[in-house]
């Protein structure tokens, strides 16, 4: 896209100008994080059993949450990008929702229905999954907040899917079944992956409806709370540092991946 | 073979209401009608791909209303292609065969007899969003094809091309269908097209067939004014192309003789766009190649612009603009020459 890089009138250099300061207000925190950070503290923090575990179940819970929100937000977006219902709109808006409400909120709300008062808790404590202090219940909490981003990306991705190209798999001989998984899918592919990757992210920068459910075990955030509290920021500062650079270099390495080859 | 009866599909905006129409086997139908007709969603109806608010659709003698469109061995080519962009043109052609896990031999079978037929077989590693408007149309040709289907279906498969390209391929799509004969059912808003192709034509317009009848039926007496629309003004001549000693050609029909451009020899139909014809009240000197005297028997006023019925004979309608018209003191009765270039008569 050739457009050309010089500023051509006032609007265009005021808008560089205010576009600048937000985008310094988004990095500087994130580099001043980590270049202040001594480089032995933070060897030994990596090093640190409580943190690699931290870290490793954070990772872990939110691909869990990840993995179930891919096989139950699919077809959803599905549905929503193709298919024309009364009440879609009304559905669309309340797959937001999550993005919305306050998450500490959303975590009183999930302990509500999966705590074992009620009768959805109830049932997966009679097949042996419990939400309180559990893994459980942070990839509850995980699946919650984040799984909008995936279904959004998701449905716009089969949007831009020319519905013709499934009518032509169809005509070909193609049940409906196959035209998705030969068609629809693969070509939606990348934003599928793009709202994944987005909703991992987002699961595991999630806190206040994680700690709801499950304080302990503790995932990166909780621990960066806990020390945070109790020891000050000299003791936050690496493990947020460590966390940080971990997410950064797995974000980069999936888009690498994903757009190998074009521009990024 | 195609019988579709009472056929009624709701558009949104309007229904397409009792439609009935009867393909026979091996024939090339034309459905004519102008943007807008619903005549892409008649054809997605006919393959099962639009759902229908009534009606019945018959193929073979068997009723395949309800039947998957993976089931009924129609297939489509759209206006703009939609070839898989995610595939080489080789596995855009072989999807379909894929899909029934036929064996590689007859998979490459196939993608021989088709490279061969349509003359692809240069493009078969490409990728689609590589190929010209007309090579993408050859591989959709190829991809509907692969799956020897028993009815094929073309939604304006010469609109998307250039004026160049589209004479090649309608040229193509003639041989084509006189080569294999698979009942084919296309689509246009252009009426020289469907005269050029068409065995049969109906003519779709209001939400419903105006009129169903062989090309000739259809210009030479359209029932209403809405077919009339699309084939009167048009100045269609059918007569024998013949060689003139000048090493020109020129084209005999009604009493007359068009000198035409063209390498084509034999039985054609011609036509001269209105506005490409210039009258003047006294005989022109001029490089055109055509020149006829006529009486002007007919005036149509549209406005800024007037239709001229002159009667050679045959009849020509020829476009003039009201200053035009009003200079040179215009009536009906009077006597006019006609004059336009030999380029101008256009060879269909």
């Amino acid at each position: 896209m050739g457009k050309k890089w010089f500023i051509t009138n006032k609007m265009t250099f005021t808008f560089i100008l205010l576009g600048l300061v937000i985008f310094l207000f988004i990095i500087v925190p994130l580099i001043k994080t980590i270049v202040t950070s001594d480089f032995q503290i933070l060897l030994e923090t990596a090093l640190d059993g409580e943190v690699i575990s931290c870290i490793g179940l954070t990772l872990y819970a939110a691909l869990i949450a990840t993995v179930i929100g891919f096989f139950l937000g699919v077809p959803l977006a599905y549905l929503l990008a193709r298919v024309d219902f009364p009440g879609k709109n009304l559905v669309e808006g309340l797959v937001d929702i999550p993005i919305v409400v306050p998450h500490i909120a959303a975590g009183i709300a999930l302990l509500f229905v999966f705590g074992r008062s009620f009768a959805v808790g109830r049932a997966f404590h009679f097949i042996g999954i419990d939400f309180l202090d559990s893994i459980a219940g942070i990839v509850v909490a995980m699946l919650f907040v984040s799984v909008p981003f995936l279904i959004n990306s998701a449905k716009e991705g089969f949007k831009k899917v020319d519905v013709r190209l499934e009518k032509v798999a169809r005509s070909l001989g193609a049940s409906p079944w196959q035209a998705f998984f030969r068609v629809s899918f693969p070509l939606a592919w990348r934003s599928i992956v793009a709202g994944s990757m987005m909703m991992w992210a987002r699961g595991i920068s999630e806190f206040a409806a994680v700690i709801i459910l499950a304080y302990h075990p503790m995932i990166a955030s909780t621990l960066i709370y806990e020390r945070f509290e109790s020891y000050g920021l000299a003791h936050a500062q690496p493990v947020a540092a460590l966390l940080i650079i971990i997410c950064l270099t797995a974000f980069i390495l999936f888009r690498l991946t994903l757009y190998r080859g074009q521009r990024i | 073979m195609i019988q579709i009866k009472n056929l009624c599909v709701d558009l949104g905006d309007f229904l397409l209401r009792d439609i009935n129409l009867n393909v026979a086997a091996g024939e090339y139908f034309i459905i004519l009608g102008p943007t807008g007709a619903g005549k892409t969603v008649l054809l997605e109806s006919i393959a099962g791909l639009y759902p229908l608010k009534s009606g019945e659709i018959w193929l073979r003698g068997t009723k395949v209303t309800r039947l998957g469109p993976e089931k009924r061995g129609i297939s489509i080519v759209y206006q703009d292609h939609v070839l898989f962009p995610h595939l080489s043109v080789a596995e855009n052609i072989t999807f379909g065969l894929k899909l029934h896990r036929r064996p590689h031999s007859e998979l490459t079978e196939v993608l021989d007899w088709l490279s061969d037929l349509l003359d692809i077989g240069h493009l078969l590693d490409r990728s689609p969003d590589t190929l010209s408007g007309g090579e993408q149309q050859k591989v959709a040709l190829a991809r509907a094809l692969s799956v020897k289907p028993e009815v094929l279906l073309l939604d304006e498969p010469l609109s998307a091309l250039d004026p160049e390209t589209r004479e090649g391929v309608q040229r193509e799509l003639r041989q084509l269908h006189n080569q294999l004969r698979i009942t084919t059912i296309h689509v246009t808003h252009d009426f020289e097209e469907a005269v050029a192709l068409g065995d049969h034509i109906a003519v779709l317009g209001d939400g419903c067939i105006q009129q169903i009848g062989t090309p000739d039926e259809i210009f030479r007496q359209p029932n209403s004014e809405f077919v009339a629309r699309f084939a009167m003004v048009k100045n269609i001549f059918t007569g024998e192309i013949v060689s003139k000693e000048n090493g020109g050609a020129a084209l005999r029909t009604e009493g007359i003789e068009l000198a035409v451009v063209t390498d084509l020899r034999g039985k054609l139909r011609s036509s001269v766009r209105p506005e490409d014809i210039l009258i003047s009240p006294q005989l022109l000197h001029s490089s055109a190649r055509n020149s006829f005297c006529g009486t002007i028997t007919g005036i149509a006023d549209k406005g800024s612009t007037l239709y001229l019925t002159v009667t050679v004979p045959p009849d020509f309608i020829c476009l003039v603009t009201r200053r035009s018209f009003e200079d040179m003191g215009l009536a009906e009765g009077q006597k006019v020459y006609l004059t336009f270039k030999a380029s101008a008569v256009h060879i269909f």
